[in-house]
């Protein structure tokens, strides 16, 4: 079989970061190959190189055994190349069909051939799944038809190699099957496919060969699964081991601390009561729109509840004000990191000091940079941030680093509750375990931690109890040497007649 | 030359041209004009300077507030000459300055207070809100003038705009002052940071605690404030109310932002920046006009040197990217 692509010594340096370095690795038409690593690894970075949106600083990429050089994204593509990010590229308020030929819609008369349009929308379409109508507007579509739609559009445009990015990130298990299949014919179909992962198992369920990234190297390229397993790629990822990476801390509990009683409003179907002591791990499971972000949010006090009350230590909190509730120690570390977690074009420091910064300053109103700057650091290096420098844009810092920043950014207040939804979504291994330990000691501290997780491992090997939610309420409330995959997921999954 | 030192003499000069990359193209811009053109560079000339560039330049301080923000103004413009006309009356009416002058802010203030309140809380689109607001206001102006300049009876107001300390003219040392207050407010205190913060992730902003429709509502009424006292100084140098003054002037300080390295789109905006900024429209403008080039050719050449400043900072962002 020949090498359809080929990374030769590509390196890529950036203002005092070298990302990559001197990568060279080969891609089969008709196979998948699996990239690895941490973030920060080097992964997305080589990706961005593929699809033409940065330059190497050195090395060449080979496609089809000649070596290409792109000068921006449209030369890849005009390549063969289709590169399928985690953000999906797609226009939400335009149909299917449009987004599929956006850029290069077939003509007649000057005129757009709608005609012509929806056939080729619907041979392409078919051949991945015959459920998307063309003629749907992209709003209307779940996030794996989306995906689909991404994946058409390259077919379209006769994409030889075709690379995803954490494609399943945001995706059901049947989805994620679904979506498996399609890569399994586009490989029958002699497409060199390249699929970067945080998640293990899928990486053996769908790729013929690996290559792990570390600190912007590769550690290893593997051609022969079948010798491969979990822990040797661990090994490789983070180059230590990682024996259980929840590594769960037994504590005791103290006196009850927070008290939410009887909350309803946006996105809950019945009134939500519970309560975590003081110590306390408790988690939130529930499949995505099962309403624990909502309940999150009014918790916290970014929503405005309909009725019921949240107290700590039996103070009961204003409803729907933020600023009283991180006054009083309860503070929310946000579903989605991106949208509503980073200031992705400020520092490091000014990301770290936003909230806590009132507090060092004179009348509430004068900053002290000193206070700020020694709280950067004392940050920096608690919590291992990696970051050149405190004055770094937070943009350009890899994913669980930008989760850490704001863990620093509660952290700096004097908290009594941390509510962490989704805390290590698109975070590598290593930074997760990081994090569980960062919870454990806030646990010990006497806090409590309230930990909301899609991911059911993650969830059993941390919290100390699970709460389940289901459809906008709580259905079920389990300790953890209850809890089992199978109780939890029969509580999280919709019932017939149960809903 | 060791490789090292050339390097680090290259990441030097790459600083200097990403943080102040306008004010290197402003420093050469000015030293050519002052080679070439006659009469520039004289005190007189750089006195007359200041002095045309001193309203923008105040204006300016709350605009970038309000563009740093995520925001727009467009009724600066319109406030400007309200409060010209409402402070003409108000004097002419009650003899006193004190109450002419802060009659014509508080209108200003209220204003501000009225845009920030249908922005924050009614959550209706900047541009629009202040577009609206823009021909509210000069329609009033305009009654309340009835379409006419107002004179001005008692001279000793015209002080304000036409005296002078230590042979500076008081608007150009008022203007001086702006910029160091609103130098302080951006970056040492809670509420510049904010306003950046704001501008650079709103909701993320308002999860970590900070009251944002407060902070908005502020921006928006500083601004009316500072315009409407922008306009008292106009009515101030002119002698007269005039209401129909200042078209296009709520564009000049969004140029003069904007070609300091403001974002339009939020989050992103310097002190020094806005400064440059107003001095290379001031600069421009003046040099023009020395070179008696007509006043069509003027817009042209305004027009392409912002249309020139966006896209070298477009540029310099590709690249750091």
């Amino acid at each position: 079989m020949q090498h359809y692509l080929k990374f030769q010594s590509v390196s890529k340096v950036f203002p005092g970061v070298k990302a990559l370095d001197s990568i060279s690795f080969e891609v089969n038409a008709g196979s998948v190959h699996g990239l690895l690593g941490e973030n920060g690894a080097g992964k997305s970075t080589l990706l961005k190189i593929l699809s033409g949106a940065y330059i190497p600083t050195s090395g060449e990429v080979e496609i089809d055994g000649k070596v290409r050089r792109f000068h921006g994204t449209k030369d890849a593509i005009d390549a063969g190349i289709a590169v399928i990010y985690q953000e999906l590229n797609l226009v939400p308020d335009m149909t299917v069909e449009e987004n599929l030929l956006l850029g290069h819609m077939p003509l007649r008369h000057g005129l757009i051939d709608k005609k012509t349009m929806t056939q080729v929308a619907r041979e392409a379409l078919a051949s991945l799944s015959g459920e998307i109508n063309p003629k749907s507007r992209i709003r209307t579509l779940s996030i794996g038809q989306r995906q689909l739609v991404e994946i058409a559009k390259a077919l379209i445009r006769d994409a030889k190699v075709i690379a995803f990015d954490e494609p399943t990130s945001s995706l059901s298990d049947r989805e994620v099957q679904k979506l498996f299949s399609v890569i399994k014919d586009l490989q029958g179909r002699g497409r060199a496919i390249l699929y970067v992962s945080h998640r293990l198992e899928e990486v053996f369920q769908i790729c013929d060969s690996i290559t792990v990234f570390r600190d912007g190297r590769i550690v290893k390229s593997f051609d022969d699964m079948s010798a491969l397993t979990n822990d040797i790629l661990i090994r490789n990822m983070v180059g230590r081991e990682i024996k259980d990476i929840y590594d769960y801390r037994e504590r005791p509990h103290g006196e009850r601390l927070l008290e939410v009683k009887d909350l309803t409003g946006p996105g809950l179907t019945a009134p939500a009561s519970f309560e975590v002591s003081k110590g306390e791990i408790l988690g939130f499971f529930g499949l995505v729109g099962a309403g624990r972000t909502e309940l999150m949010k009014l918790v916290f006090g970014a929503e405005k509840p309909v009725q019921g009350t949240v107290s700590i230590a039996g103070k009961v909190m204003d409803a729907s004000n933020i600023g009283s509730s991180i006054r009083n120690g309860l503070v929310l570390c946000p579903e989605d990191r991106k949208l509503e977690g980073i200031i992705p074009i400020s520092s490091v420091s000014d990301n770290i000091n936003l909230s806590v910064r009132r507090l060092f300053s004179r009348f509430g109103f004068f900053i002290n940079r000193g206070k700020e700057a020694a709280n950067t650091d004392k940050f920096i290096e608690k919590l291992s941030i990696k970051t050149p420098s405190s004055a770094q844009l937070l943009m350009n810092l890899s994913g669980g680093n930008q989760q850490k920043v704001i863990l620093a950014r509660w952290l700096s207040e004097d908290i009594r509750v941390i509510i962490l939804d989704e805390p290590t979504r698109g975070i590598d291994v290593g930074t997760k375990s990081e994090i569980y330990q960062i919870m454990y000691s806030l646990a010990e501290s006497g806090m409590c931690v309230v930990f909301v997780s899609s991911e059911l491992p993650e969830i059993l090997g941390v919290a100390d109890r699970i709460l389940v939610m289901r459809s906008g309420k709580i259905v079920g409330s389990l300790s953890r040497n209850e809890a089992t995959e199978e109780k939890v997921l029969k509580l999280a999954l919709p019932v017939s007649g149960n809903v | 030359m060791s490789a090292n030192e050339t390097v680090a003499k290259k990441n030097v000069l790459k600083g200097l041209w990403d943080n102040a990359g306008m004010l290197v193209v402003f420093i050469v811009m000015f030293c050519a004009i002052s080679l070439f053109v006659p009469f520039f560079f004289t005190w007189r000339n750089m006195i007359g300077l200041a002095l045309s560039v001193s309203m923008v330049g105040m204006v300016s301080c709350t605009m970038l507030f309000c563009l740093a923000s995520g925001d727009f103004d467009l009724s600066v413009e319109a406030i400007v000459a309200f409060s010209g006309v409402t402070a003409a009356v108000l004097i002419n009416l009650t003899g006193s300055i004190v109450i002419g002058v802060a009659g014509a802010i508080l209108s200003g203030v209220l204003i501000g207070l009225i845009n920030g309140f249908i922005i924050a809380r009614l959550k209706i689109n900047a541009l629009i809100t202040t577009y609206a607001m823009q021909q509210i206001i000069r329609g009033v102006g305009f009654i309340v003038s009835a379409g006419s300049a107002v004179g001005i009876s008692n001279s000793r107001f015209f002080g304000l705009g036409s005296g002078n300390l230590l042979s500076i003219p008081i608007p150009v040392i008022i203007t001086i002052i702006v910029f160091i207050m609103f130098g302080i407010l951006l970056n040492k205190t809670t509420y510049g940071r904010n306003t950046l913060a704001i501008g650079g992730n709103k909701e993320a902003a308002r999860l970590a605690g900070i009251n944002v429709n407060r902070i908005k509502i502020v921006i928006f009424t500083l601004q009316g404030a500072m315009a409407a006292f922008a306009g008292v100084v106009l009515a101030s140098r002119m002698t007269s109310g005039q209401p129909n003054t200042s078209t296009g002037f709520a564009m000049d300080c969004i140029s003069a932002c904007v070609l300091g390295g403001v974002s339009l789109s939020g989050g992103i905006g310097t002190i020094l920046g806005t400064i440059v900024g107003v001095l290379i429209i001031g600069t421009v403008q003046n040099a023009m006009n020395l070179m008696n080039i007509p006043t069509f050719y003027q817009y042209v050449v305004r027009g392409l040197i912002l249309l020139f400043a966006v896209l070298l900072d477009q540029l310099k962002q590709r690249k750091s990217v």
